[in-house]
């Protein structure tokens, strides 16, 4: 009787769901908001599960948090968008190595009627000091993304500190922030892959682009098999593998939200 | 407003229409929430009965803190459910964050005081001579645990029914230690808060729906047994 409890109640928490049931590796990948958003991951993820026969659990956060996930072990790879967080991480020997596998650009939208007049500029500080300035509205990440992150430099980069009640930190993922953005009639600076996924619906503008400071370089790095035994770091090899093959390469040119080519293959530079 | 007429019509689409996608979500809440209150409430009612049965120091102090922990917030549960089973926490050898197993138990924790609380106020109101007529007349203590069980059943389905209804609609634990993981750990308040944020308003209104219906029904059963547990006693 006391068996039969205690087996039930093993069951009732262990029951793997039944359509992965089958035998074959499991790896955990965190990446960022930017990449499932924008529906990139729906064209690919049944690509590389297919070609390797590895099922992926993918975990949608934050650079920041994507990271630190990494180096608790909660995930066996993270594809994110930060460079220099990206290479602290492997060289405090959480990640193994990076890997580019695309870039787009990071943009400025805002209000369409531009109360800080930034439209057609094409560096990012200048025109983060000139909203500043007007004390526009800005709706920051604030989530430590690699947006955020990205965001966080270029006021530096302007000599500025955001503060005041123009500068609204929503701590909420890329789409969500567009949103709010889009409500309060804000600036905000945005990935492209985003923007154009989300633009349909937003009464936003783009406004800046192109500037040296606005590239968006996305890295995949395997989480440190000698920090945590149990990574199947075979497999993750595999996956990154493919992210840089030329099958893989090709999908990602091939994604298109309204005709427009969303990231740009690191094969294409 | 036109959008939200498209949207609102095509959800009633996915929903009738069977979509995949759609149904396994629905499918994980349910899988997910129903093995949590299934381990839990034995284990809950067992406390409760003794709470309510036994004289022991400090047995007042406990029911308080049951009560107490009624409105633990879910995020709390979740954090906590997150630093222990974390690959780097206590238990992160076992390799369960980010499976259904640790949304189960982040659910089992957030009903068991709401569990314990309820039953034990069913327990209380018992009539204590079902369990010394029980014994008296021979029957194991077992026995006479089932019996008085069964005197006060409606007021445990009742327990069971809010402490169902806690866990369902839960979205903060369910998000940090699930990890939303399509097709695997994303239930229905986590695709809610997903899609809403994706700005894809046909699936959230979709599972929007399912939730309120769910939550109608559930909160209905609550008051139809809580009103027969009135009349009986």
């Amino acid at each position: 009787m006391k068996r039969f409890f205690a087996n039930l109640i093993a069951f009732l928490l262990l029951a793997p769901p039944l359509a992965f049931a089958a035998e074959q590796p499991l790896i955990r990948m965190a990446t960022t908001t930017s990449t499932e958003n924008s529906g990139l991951f729906t064209v690919i993820q049944p690509a590389f599960e297919q070609a390797l026969g590895i099922k992926v659990h993918v975990i949608a956060v934050g650079t920041g948090k994507a990271l630190e996930l990494g180096r608790r072990g909660d995930v066996d790879v993270v594809l994110v968008h930060a460079k220099p967080a990206e290479e602290a991480f492997v060289a405090a020997g959480d990640g193994v190595a990076r890997h580019e596998i695309m870039y787009n650009d990071f943009i400025i939208v805002g209000p369409a009627d531009d109360p800080a007049g930034v439209s057609g500029m094409q560096d990012a500080a200048s025109a983060f000091a000139k909203i500043a300035a007007a004390a526009a509205p800005v709706v920051s990440r604030g989530d430590d993304s690699g947006t955020h992150k990205k965001e966080l430099a270029l006021w530096r980069q302007a000599g500025i500190e955001p503060d005041g009640p123009w500068y609204r930190q929503v701590g909420q993922g890329m789409g969500k922030t567009l949103q709010i953005a889009g409500e309060m009639n804000a600036y905000t600076l945005v990935d492209r892959g985003t923007w154009l996924a989300y633009r349909a619906n937003s009464p936003l503008k783009l406004l800046v682009a192109g500037g040296a400071d606005l590239k968006n370089t996305y890295g995949i790095i395997a989480v440190n098999p000698q920090k945590f035994s149990d990574v199947d770091y075979a497999s993750v090899q595999r996956l990154i593998d493919w992210f840089t093959s030329a099958e893989a390469q090709a999908l990602i040119a091939g994604y298109r939200v309204d005709g427009e080519q969303l990231f740009y293959p690191v094969s294409s530079q | 407003m036109d959008s939200l007429t498209a949207a609102t019509a095509e959800s009633f689409r996915l929903l009738f229409s069977g979509d995949a996608a759609l149904w396994i979500i629905i499918f994980t809440s349910f899988s997910v929430s129903v093995r949590a209150i299934l381990i839990a409430a034995p284990f809950a009612f067992v406390v409760a009965f003794l709470m309510a049965h036994l004289r022991y120091p400090g047995r007042r102090t406990m029911i308080a803190g049951f009560s107490a922990l009624q409105s633990i917030p879910a995020v709390v549960v979740g954090l906590t459910v997150y630093l222990v089973f974390s690959r780097s926490g206590p238990l992160g050898d076992l390799k369960l964050l980010f499976t259904q197993s640790t949304m189960v138990i982040g659910q089992m924790l957030l009903s068991f005081p709401l569990l314990v609380a309820l039953s034990h106020a069913a327990f209380q109101a018992a009539d204590r001579r079902v369990w010394e007529t029980s014994i008296t007349l021979g029957a194991k203590p077992y026995r006479a645990f089932l019996t008085l069980i069964y005197e006060i059943r409606f007021g445990l389905i009742a327990a069971f029914i809010a402490g169902f209804g806690r866990i369902i609609a839960e979205v903060g634990c369910s998000m940090m230690v699930g990890g939303n993981i399509l097709g695997y750990t994303r239930n229905i308040p986590t695709a809610i808060a997903l899609e809403t944020t994706k700005g894809e308003f046909a699936q959230a209104i979709a599972l929007g729906m399912v939730l309120l219906a769910m939550a109608l029904l559930l909160n209905g059963m609550l008051s139809f047994f809580q009103g027969r547990g009135v009349m009986t006693s």
